[in-house]
């Protein structure tokens, strides 16, 4: 298939990246490159096999309701963000 | 690796670590060293062994740690620039098991930002020479780590696999490199790449180093869901009789040097009586493609986090919180990680999603199954770890389909679980070391280890 510049800004618009210009251009390319390159699977059948998402079988096991211990304190984690303020995190305006 | 014979002191170890890390600064392999840190460990390790009492196994022995292991000592990078400032609250649970041995971290070592390459050319920190070319690059994603035990800094580094970033590295620079069963070792602290396939192991001088190494850090862990209750451990040992090697891979497209060391070594096997196997593994040839569907699907998700919020990196003059993210996102990514994020959304968005990520974990069920086959026919696959020796600086940077060719002979081996161990097999005409991958069916790590003991 054939990527086009709108599918590369719906893409980005996608990962939440902002893209320039000549980003735009080189990243299509590649992209386009490597869309190529994973199409080759079209060749192999896989007609009813089931898919692997992990490749231990995985049951669900049961806990406790309870609270676990932290490896960090609240301090300690709101200590790595740019801007804090009353023990919350300060971002631009949402709205 | 033991030292607590007080022939030599831990302080003694740590600096002449530290002083051949500065010899070697031209090479790139350091992000941050842990210089002050490591001496004052070291000296309480001295005077832990001068009253008498009871030291670990790794007792006062420097180790380099691949910079996407989290831990207090300094930065974590993970090679991006995104993550910038950012001192980690906890512990990656395999630094705390080698910690709790008495290994001392002396420094956090180069990567592929985000663990995103095969040759460590995308790192915000520029890329790590390789150790016997200074003009070439030393493989990655883990190239840091593979550099520092290659040139004796240390006997030993960590590093993380998901589709040949230990291995490879290892390969370029003529050192043991292994990628564990899935599940064996834990993910817990290490910052995430492509979950159903990352796995942490080790770089060393010798099969003997990567068992101890293993006896150590092997078993579950409450804070990685995904890990197996130890096997390392009370592994049986198991008598070899076949090895088998993929006719697929043995073609032209396969560097001539690689594929005679392979010959020689099979033939030195067949000289010790073992059996030497062919194998049919044709769905092997789509592993790098189902690779480059699920690895990027993955990687899309578990980079999501990283947003300018709550850590690391923040674009500044945002106007709003939807440009903060996406400027954050693009000025703190390097290329690489934007093209895997892309193509992640891309095979997961509506309307591609069943033909290409359902497709891809489809055919992730017949690389299985054919390993499974393969195990069924002989006991390891011996097998080259890339299609060539260490390329030139700058070769294939602006090629993202010829680096991730890199991976394909190792992709595989990430896809099934199944553990996959570099080792060294000789030099190349113009002095570059050879590798070849040993890989066995899920759990057989202890044996696949001792086995390699055959190849020296």
């Amino acid at each position: 298939m054939e990527i086009k510049r709108e599918d590369i800004l719906h893409l980005a618009e996608l990962s939440d990246i902002s893209l320039s210009d000549t980003e735009i251009d080189s990243l299509g390319n590649d992209l386009q490159n490597i869309i190529k390159y994973i199409s080759q699977l079209d060749n192999l059948n896989t007609d009813n096999v089931e898919p692997t998402y992990q490749v231990f079988e995985m049951e669900n096991v049961w806990r406790e309701d309870e609270i676990a211990t932290q490896d960090a304190s609240r301090e300690e984690l709101l200590s790595l963000t740019k801007e804090e303020e009353d023990n919350q995190i300060k971002v631009p305006k949402v709205l | 690796m033991k030292i607590a014979n007080k022939d030599i002191s831990a302080v003694s170890l740590v600096k002449e670590a530290l002083e051949k890390a500065k010899k070697y600064k031209d090479y790139n392999i350091f992000i941050s060293m842990n210089e002050e840190a490591a001496l004052k460990e070291a000296a309480e390790i001295d005077e832990k062994i001068a009253r008498g009492e009871k030291v670990g196994k790794l007792a006062g022995v420097p180790f380099a740690l691949k910079d996407n292991f989290l831990s207090p000592d300094g930065q974590t990078t993970a090679g991006a620039h995104i993550l910038e400032g950012f001192k980690s609250p906890v512990t990656a649970t395999i630094v705390e098991k080698l910690k709790a041995e008495g290994a001392i971290v002396i420094g956090r070592t180069n990567l592929d930002a985000f663990a995103h390459g095969s040759s460590t050319e995308n790192s915000y920190f520029g890329p790590t020479r390789n150790a016997y070319d200074f003009e070439r690059v030393a493989g990655g994603s883990s190239g840091g780590s593979a550099v520092a035990v290659a040139l004796d800094i240390v006997p030993f580094a960590t590093g993380s696999d998901t589709g040949g970033s230990i291995r490879q590295p290892a390969a370029f620079n003529g050192v043991y490199g292994l990628k564990p069963t899935y599940g064996s070792t834990s993910r817990y602290g290490v910052v995430a790449m492509a979950s159903s396939t990352d796995s942490m192991g080790f770089f060393t001088k010798t099969p003997e180093d990567m068992d101890l190494l293993m006896s150590i850090t092997s078993g579950q862990d409450k804070k990685d869901l995904t890990t197996l209750p130890d096997f390392y451990n009370t592994s049986e040992s198991k008598e070899v009789k076949r090895i088998g090697i993929i006719k697929d891979f043995d073609n032209e497209s396969v560097d001539a040097e690689i594929r005679e060391a392979l010959k020689t070594k099979c033939e030195a096997l067949r000289n010790k009586g073992f059996e030497i196997v062919e194998l049919d593994m044709p769905v092997l040839k789509y592993a790098l493609a189902v690779y480059y569907i699920i690895q990027p699907a993955e990687v899309a998700s578990n980079l999501s986090r990283y947003d300018g919020v709550r850590y690391g990196f923040r674009s500044e003059d945002s106007k709003d919180l939807d440009s903060l993210y996406e400027k954050t996102r693009d000025e703190g990514f390097m290329p690489e990680n934007k093209r895997r994020i892309m193509i992640g959304n891309f095979v997961l968005s509506s309307g591609f999603y069943d033909a290409y990520f359902l497709k891809a974990a489809k055919a992730r069920t017949l690389i299985i199954k054919e390993y499974e086959d393969a195990f069924s026919k002989c006991d390891f696959i011996l097998t080259p770890v890339s299609s060539n020796p260490a390329f030139k600086l700058g070769e294939k940077v602006n090629d993202p389909v010829a680096m991730y060719l890199e991976d394909l002979m190792s992709v595989s081996v990430n896809l099934a679980g199944v553990p996959g161990l570099s080792i060294p097999a000789g030099m190349t005409k113009a002095g570059l070391p050879i590798g070849l991958q040993l890989v066995g069916p899920r759990r057989s790590d202890k044996n696949l280890i001792e086995f390699s003991k055959e190849l020296i």
